[in-house]
């Protein structure tokens, strides 16, 4: 007779609970991976700026591939939530004038994360009411009206000009934004790296593993007793709030925000680096992020005509013969080096 | 069998339409507590559609559900199966990135409401790690609990697919076809497990094999063309003789009603051949 109060064998169990400790390990390149985008800040003062874009093209990436990777809904808006954040921030460094709290850079983020959280629960129950295709359409339409509610509210955001007279305040008080945007570079990266941190968390917890659930088969989810539309509500707001806080420190790190923040391209851009990167792995938008960056750079440098082209190219191949992306190849690898399966 | 007041599961003039066809035509149907019974009916009599009215895969177009006395006819999926209605699916529905202990974790992290929280780890939940390595354990999936399911040889994904359902511990439970598809040598298994099933468990066993049907059935509907045709134990329904005509093979219901169900000779069996296999 099978006995659903039966207790399980001490074998069973323990063999049980040290493998749901492994899955949630901290693996060394882990490790090598960030104490690496630290020491950069250090061994490479000059090119900070650019880390501070990287940092914050991650962060977005983040974001997306929590709404993508693990809610498994496919937005092509989710920029509306980067500008959001922007100018969030921005107005808020502007109302503030280099003082007081208003201009402290933490607290625009809370903000523009609170705000953007608001704005990303409510448009999820309009995103969730649809199938893929449905939601690809929200997700733009409700992106576009947002990229022209900032240009027609000229009086608020600059409109075309751009919003003027960001002045965020010193980082906690203690760290002025520099010149060569070192100290903007490291409160990026700490902030992605934190915010990383616990997605890292909330990926590994027993919401995540029901978020895989759902996009794995959201059939047999519900039929186990998931409210499949609630998590994803969640998961949608969590992505929201992380692209809220990515747009709020390229406002504050570059002290400016033009209508540039809500246009179509960095939703299309982020989508790249996501699927670039691989989908539903969490590194794979940091290294798509830097990766995406370099290629740019280095296509931009050599072929100033054709550097699409060639992105284009090396997309295509990337799609077609790598599952996975690149966090495919390093897992890939590092399964073969270890003789270990399952990376985080 | 009436509507009575300890049935687990009921319907009351329950139709599905899809476009011109009538795929359930008005069915009022009860199940009692701890019931093992048999949904039969030739190909295309609507078992499966019944089944997706009866878990809230489909609406119905009238008529209504009852699980546990309360008009569950509106509420989705989800919400039934945590009131106690669990099923199987005729094909596997897994999550083939997972693995066993994932999936029964999962589980049964949603039967005990932790499922939403995001704030610790999964697998910090002493109980429900407890109760997955059990279940898993006693279906003989123990050794195979880290594997990816997607690599699970087919028989072991299919014990799977009653572990997952079988895992919140529900009032009814319904298995659509849980051999389907097993290959001849791992299906005695199958059988005993659901034999073995707790007794306090409403079973339904939509059912093509009449071997199994009759060995595990102590009441049999008929279902056809949507409707119910005949209802009752399994012994009258295998005498009935339009049912003969209807459905049954005339040889084999005599075979059946020649050498009677054996009575639960497999029980302890499997609990020991589950145990075993995990030690």
């Amino acid at each position: 007779m099978i006995d659903t109060a039966a207790h399980a064998t001490q074998g069973g169990e323990s063999r049980a609970m040290a493998y749901f400790a492994e899955r949630a390990k901290w693996r060394w390149p882990e490790f090598a991976l960030w104490i690496g985008a630290f020491a950069l800040a250090f061994l490479f003062p000059s090119r900070a700026l650019l880390f501070n874009e990287v940092a914050i093209l991650a962060l977005f990436a983040l974001s997306l591939d929590i709404v993508l990777g693990y809610a498994g809904i496919v937005s092509l808006g989710h920029g509306a939530f980067f500008g959001l954040g922007a100018y969030v921030a921005g107005l808020l460094a502007k109302a503030g004038a280099g003082a007081g709290l208003l201009s402290d850079p933490t607290f625009g983020l809370l903000i523009s994360a609170i705000f953007c959280a608001f704005v990303g629960y409510i448009t999820s129950f309009l995103v969730l009411r649809g199938a893929d295709l449905t939601r690809l359409m929200v997700t733009l339409g409700v992106a576009l009206i947002f990229a022209e509610l900032a240009n027609r509210m000229a009086w608020l955001t600059g409109g075309a000009d751009g919003l003027q007279g960001v002045m965020p305040g010193k980082i906690l008080g203690l760290f002025e934004f520099d010149l060569f945007g070192r100290n903007a570079y490291l409160y990026s990266l700490t902030t992605l790296f934190l915010l990383f941190i616990v997605a890292r968390k909330v990926i590994n917890s027993p919401f995540g593993v029901s978020l895989r659930a759902i996009k794995g088969n959201a059939l047999r989810a519900g039929a186990v007793g998931i409210n499949v539309n609630r998590r994803l509500n969640g998961a949608y707001t969590l992505g929201a709030a992380y692209a809220g806080v990515a747009g709020a420190l390229l406002a504050q790190t570059t002290a400016f925000v033009s209508l540039d923040v809500m246009e179509f391209h960095r939703s299309a851009d982020v989508m790249l680096i996501v699927i670039f990167g691989g989908v539903g792995t969490l590194y794979g938008a940091i290294i798509g992020a830097a990766a995406f960056k370099i290629l740019y750079d280095l296509l931009a440098a050599a072929t100033p005509q054709y550097w699409q082209f060639w992105l284009g190219l090396i997309l295509v191949l990337l799609v077609l013969f790598v599952r996975g992306g690149i966090m495919g190849l390093v897992t890939g690898v590092y399964q073969r080096l270890t003789g270990k399966g399952g990376a985080a | 069998m009436s509507q009575a007041s300890n049935s687990v599961l009921a319907t009351k003039n329950l139709v599905r339409r899809f476009g011109g066809l009538v795929a359930t035509n008005d069915v009022t149907f009860s199940l009692p507590a701890g019931a093992r019974h048999a949904l039969i009916g030739p190909n295309g009599a609507g078992k499966t559609t019944f089944v997706n009215l009866l878990s809230g895969v489909l609406p119905p177009t009238s008529g209504q559900v009852f699980l546990d006395g309360q008009d569950v006819s509106a509420w989705p999926v989800f919400k039934r199966a945590r009131a106690g209605l669990s099923r199987t699916f005729q094909i596997n529905q897994l999550f083939a990135d997972f693995t066993p202990l994932e999936t029964i974790g999962l589980a049964l992290s949603e039967a005990h409401s932790e499922g939403a929280q995001f704030w610790r780890r999964a697998g910090t939940s002493r109980a429900v790690v407890d109760e997955a390595v059990a279940i898993l354990e006693q279906l003989d999936l123990g050794d195979v609990m880290e594997h990816r399911v997607g690599s699970l040889p087919y028989g072991k994904q299919r014990l799977l697919e009653i572990a997952i359902a079988v895992a919140p511990k529900p009032k009814v439970l319904l298995l659509d076809e849980p051999a389907a598809g097993v290959p001849e040598g791992e299906r005695e298994q199958i059988l005993e497990i659901v034999e073995a099933l707790p007794k306090e468990m409403a079973l339904v066993l939509i059912e093509h094999d009449m071997d199994l049907v009759f060995r595990f059935a102590k009441t049999i509907s008929v279902l056809v063309q949507g409707a119910l045709f005949v209802e009752g134990p399994a012994s009258e329904v295998a005498r009935d003789p339009r049912v003969r005509q209807v459905y049954l093979g005339e040889s084999e219901v005599e075979h059946h009603l020649d050498t009677p169900p054996p009575g639960g000779a497999g029980h302890g069996h499997a609990g020991e051949a589950g145990r075993g296999g995990a030690a």
